[in-house]
């Protein structure tokens, strides 16, 4: 049922563009989510103190994981814009893990699609952020 | 214009100015690296100027020993962001004992019209 295939079009663009700047791959996907890998880089440190990567890949890769999961659960590849995401950062991740992060579409209405997701750096049961999210479908 | 140091901003070019009122101006080159959708920017690259200014912002403001982490952050996007060069200001809202409430903008040609702004709070750790 479901026609768009978020592995295609990960493989397909993932590497150009923002998301290839910081090197996203397809981790898994289900009926209304999709989860994708980031791995540990040091040009994604955002504080060279700590060596903890920036919460800005973080914000990136949430914000690509819940925008394809409205596409997901939709079926389609319809235009849509970004109209607020809430990132909750729960803890450092620690440096050198990859990260992973799953987004959910729950509800889409008309015009609007509402999303949440997490981030762990390995382990599900401790996750390193939380999010919410809303879209808005410019063809509506 | 200082480079910073994180590898993060440097990934993305940012570079930072100071305003007429002294205010930190965070600029961010376009190019492939920060592009989305096809003419557009990729809001995270939106996202991580906000986020990385609103840090630079307040820590410009603190003593020396003071550390940062973000809380939480808002971002709410306004306009799609055109290929050309970003730039983002942050406001300190309120700087408490140990939270932070900081208001970063970004805008492209005109500040009167932005792109995107983010609401976020920090946890100040203090030395003394």
């Amino acid at each position: 049922m479901t026609t768009f295939d978020p592995k295609e079009l990960i493989s397909g663009f993932g590497h150009i563009g923002h998301s290839g700047l910081l090197g996203f791959r397809y981790h898994e996907h289900g009926p209304d989510w999709v989860a994708l890998e980031l791995p540990w880089r040091p040009e994604l440190v955002g504080d060279p103190a700590t060596n903890v990567i920036a919460s800005g890949p973080i914000l990136t890769m949430m914000d690509m994981v819940t925008s394809l999961s409205v596409w997901i659960k939709t079926g389609q590849f319809r235009p849509q814009a970004t109209l607020d995401l809430r990132v909750d950062y729960l803890r450092p991740a620690e440096p050198g893990k990859a990260l992973f992060g799953r987004g959910q579409c729950y509800k889409v209405t008309r015009s609007i699609a509402f999303v949440r997701g997490e981030a762990h750096d390995g382990d599900p049961n401790r996750l390193v952020a939380h999010v919410a999210g809303t879209y808005a479908f410019t063809d509506a | 214009m200082p480079e910073f140091s994180s590898p993060y901003a440097k990934m993305l070019g940012l570079t930072q100015a100071r305003d007429a009122d002294d205010r930190i101006v965070i600029s961010m080159p376009s190019g492939t690296g920060v592009t989305g959708r096809p003419g557009f920017l990729h809001g995270g690259a939106i996202a991580g100027l906000l986020d990385f200014t609103a840090w630079t912002s307040l820590y410009d403001l603190l003593e020396e020993g003071a550390t940062i982490k973000p809380i939480t952050i808002t971002v709410d996007f306004m306009r799609g962001g055109k290929l050309v060069e970003s730039y983002a200001s942050a406001r300190i809202v309120r700087e408490g004992r140990r939270i932070a409430n900081v208001i970063a903008t970004a805008w492209q040609e005109d500040p009167a019209k932005p792109i995107a702004s983010a609401n976020v709070k920090f946890l100040i750790e203090r030395a003394s």
